[in-house]
């Protein structure tokens, strides 16, 4: 079973049933003790970064994902929630994020060339840096869909994957059992659900 | 880089797509979820979902219709037609949508946009304008087209993106059914107004249209299109092709044999 982290952040109506398409159980809970059951967890978000981390320590669910990753469970976070699992945020102020990944959260305005929309929003190609299990079923130029305007900085050798958008922003991130995607998998089409499919078969070991 | 995303749009009254005819050999042509699974898999990007339903039944059979969409089509869906409220935003959002799409209603009231954004963030928020030139300016029309609100369009549209919108989808009433390509001038003037993406609608006839489009104005993120979709006469897939021969970039799906 999977457990997809509800905390108040976001619908996640598309992610439960874009996991049920792929043959798998998802529960959405915000429930300690059914996340501590699950085989996977999922930490979705969206919307801004402070709000989001606040919301996940008055519920207590901080130290439920931190256990979880810390016992070996394959942990994903997606968009806000792959965020979230990075050591501290920058947006609208300084904020401490899960710390479970190395990186930052900061303004993709920083980094790219004057003149490109922001936010990073449509389909792009993900460009895998490092093999990984959650990308068994991706193909050089797959593209997946992303909505942002903060990127995982310095997050140095724990980014898989990358998209162009006039510099390379960080597209996926993992470390250990604990791995996150920037863009949107229950919203990628085909390419999206074979990430998701990936995620719910990988053990949690990074092979590589 | 960022793709050109090809977005067809269906409008739906009662259950069922309007202007859905019979092509491509579906069963049932007129159901949006049949319609949307298409879609999906010949490559659409994105898809638009116009309720034009007026009564409370009509309504809620969309946003029944609006689940088993995004129970099974695992693309962006936007939905527009009778937002009028941040309720009415929680309301399809729940359902599964995506993005939401304002048009009178962010005429009406002033507040819905910021409110909204606040809310769900403005990647959340499209503003829908329909434009027709009067008396030499781009007014804004309201009630579907049928009502000239006095407003030049160009500067109400700034508004609404200074105000949360996260994009804008921009129809020109006035190429709107013609066919003969999108309203270039029009698109033009709002791409150098604004900075969030602007999706072209009205007036599409066949593929050169789009690759005119997106060639002539490369600020512009996506082409919008209905009937040319439904009616077969413009194929997504063979458009695609067409748009990447042309070096514009496009998705291809995974697999990259795209065909009915």
């Amino acid at each position: 079973m999977i457990a997809i982290i509800d905390y108040g952040v976001g619908n996640l109506f598309s992610l439960a049933h874009s996991l049920k398409a792929v043959g798998a159980e998802a529960l959405v809970t915000g429930d300690a003790a059914a996340i501590l059951r699950a085989d996977r967890v999922i930490l979705p978000g969206v919307g801004a970064f402070g709000d989001a981390a606040k919301k996940l320590r008055d519920t207590g669910l901080d130290a439920v994902v931190r256990d979880i990753a810390a016992r070996g469970t394959p942990v994903m976070g997606i968009c806000l929630g792959m965020q979230l699992l990075l050591e501290k945020s920058f947006e609208f102020g300084e904020h401490a994020g899960l710390g479970l990944i190395p990186g930052e959260v900061r303004p993709i305005a920083g980094v790219i060339p004057a003149g490109l929309k922001i936010p990073h929003i449509g389909w792009n190609a993900l460009e895998t840096r490092k093999p990984h299990p959650i990308f068994r079923n991706v193909r050089p130029g797959n593209c997946v869909y992303f909505v942002h305007s903060y990127y995982g900085a310095n997050c140095d050798d724990s980014v898989i994957a990358t998209a162009e958008y006039g510099a390379p922003l960080t597209a996926a991130v993992a470390k250990g059992n604990v791995c996150g995607c920037q863009f949107h998998p229950e919203k990628s089409g085909d390419v999206g659900l074979g990430i998701l499919k990936a995620f719910c078969e990988w053990d949690g070991v990074a092979s590589c | 880089m960022i793709t050109k995303r090809i977005i067809p749009c269906l409008d739906v009254k009662d259950g069922r797509v309007v202007k859905g005819v019979n092509f491509l050999g579906l069963a049932d042509v007129s159901s949006p979820v049949k319609l949307a699974e298409y879609y999906s898999r010949c490559g659409a990007d994105e898809l638009v979902f116009y309720d034009i339903t007026a009564s409370a039944e009509g309504r809620a059979l969309f946003t029944d219709i609006l689940r088993q969409v995004a129970e099974r089509v695992f693309i962006p869906l936007t939905v527009g037609g009778g937002i009028n409220t941040v309720s009415d935003f929680d309301r399809v959002l729940k359902c599964g949508a995506d993005k939401v799409s304002v048009n009178s209603g962010a005429i009406r009231n002033p507040n819905l946009i910021p409110a909204a954004a606040e809310r769900y963030g403005s990647q959340c928020v499209v503003i829908s304008a329909d434009v027709k030139r009067v008396d030499g300016q781009f007014r804004v029309f309201a009630k579907g087209g049928r009502e000239d609100t006095g407003m030049e369009a160009v500067g109400w549209i700034a508004r609404c993106v200074e105000n949360g919108a996260g994009e804008v989808v921009l129809n020109s009433i006035d190429t709107d059914g013609v066919k003969g390509g999108f309203d270039l001038e029009m698109l033009n003037a709002v791409c150098e107004a604004v900075s969030v993406p602007v999706i072209a609608s009205g007036g599409a006839g066949c593929i050169q249209d789009f690759v005119t489009l997106f060639k002539a104005l490369p600020k512009v993120d996506a082409g919008l299109a209905a009937s040319i979709f439904h009616f077969g006469e413009v194929k997504i897939s063979d458009l695609k092709r067409e748009l990447a021969a042309e070096g514009i970039n496009v998705r291809f799906n995974k697999e990259d044999s795209i065909s009915d």
